[in-house]
């Protein structure tokens, strides 16, 4: 019994502490003016196509990551298999604020062939964290 | 009366001391039990020391030993080893990281410089291994990015391999995917005795 309460503490402190990351990063989007933010238009953004400049193919972050956040992605290339993207099942997502912004950076150049805006970065975090 | 007692107590005496002499050869067993743990145990680490020395053996090239090019490279796919291309084949895949074979592979420029020696100290042309060094040659792809897989080397060695159950094949995929056939890719090790492809089996000719 005592040993179920101290996991459910460190279950509640580690997902806490990965949302508080979470909403540093939201902070900081908000800080250069944008926002609110929304799981939905996070969703939508996940889910649209994007065409590819360079090669023909149709691109979006679902590509990798798929549509169910709480399932693990494969890269689409590589067929690298990639942890889930949601925060319920993978507390370590969004810990590491540099992290997420790098990935962010390589990710939406690839997908959407420019960086994301703060507005987007923000949708995309309040659909991972919704999930 | 007293003859009825006395065989009572006998009969007490006497079960109590089967149980002692039970629980007397539980409490061995156990201690044996016990005693095969531990050599279980010792066997165990024997045997892992033993692996590690015949993986060493083994080796064709060098097993990755950078944390941050394993991290940061790995993250996308298998941590080719420096050792599978030559210098100035990394030095123009580190040129060219923002079009990484279509990928953005960008890192912060601490990183790329410490991902960029560790690659050029430890490329084909530097190694001690002999299969590593036979990757010294270089690639001669049409599209002017090195790979690992139009090096002279690969070519040949991967020559008797039919397409389709590489590209053909949903497990595979690519020959750029080492590890799906080279189970032991990762430790350094491709000899062919350890080639396993999936969905056709043992590839030992």
């Amino acid at each position: 019994m005592k040993m179920k309460i101290t996991f459910g503490i460190a279950g509640l402190v580690a997902t806490s502490m990965a949302y508080g990351s979470a909403v540093h990063l939201i902070e900081s989007y908000r800080n250069t003016g944008a926002g609110p933010f929304s799981p939905d238009a996070g969703r939508s953004g996940w889910l649209h196509e994007h065409q590819s400049s360079s090669v023909v193919d149709t691109r979006s972050c679902a590509s990798c990551h798929g549509t169910d956040l709480t399932q693990p992605g494969r890269h689409v290339k590589t067929g690298k298999p990639i942890e889930p993207m949601a925060l319920s099942v993978n507390p370590a997502r969004l810990t590491d604020p540099k992290k997420a912004e790098k990935w962010f950076r390589r990710n939406c150049r690839w997908t959407l062939g420019r960086e994301c805006t703060p507005q987007e970065k923000g949708n995309f975090i309040q659909f991972m964290t919704s999930q | 009366m007293k003859k009825t007692i006395s065989i009572i107590t006998l009969g007490i005496l006497s079960i109590a001391s089967i149980g002692a002499v039970m629980s007397s050869s539980e409490w061995s067993e156990r201690e044996d039990e016990e005693r095969d743990e531990k050599e279980h145990e010792s066997d165990d680490h024997e045997d892992g020391l033993f692996r590690a020395a015949w993986l060493k053996s083994q080796e064709d090239v060098r097993p990755v030993e950078n944390e941050t090019y394993q991290r940061e490279c790995g993250g996308c796919h298998f941590a080719y080893q420096p050792g599978l291309l030559p210098g100035q084949d990394w030095e123009s895949i580190m040129d060219s990281l923002l079009e990484h074979y279509g990928d953005d592979a960008s890192l912060d420029e601490l990183q790329a410089t410490e991902i960029r020696s560790y690659l050029l100290d430890n490329a084909a042309n530097r190694a001690s291994l002999s299969r590593s060094r036979a990757f010294s040659a270089g690639s001669d792809a049409g599209d002017g990015l090195p790979r690992i897989t139009t090096t002279r080397y690969f070519r040949r060695e991967h020559s008797e391999i039919p397409s389709r159950i590489v590209r053909g094949n949903a497990q595979v995929g690519n020959f750029s995917n080492c590890q799906a056939c080279h189970r032991t890719a990762d430790a350094g090790i491709y000899n062919e005795h350890q080639v396993v492809i999936p969905g056709v089996g043992k590839w030992d000719d």
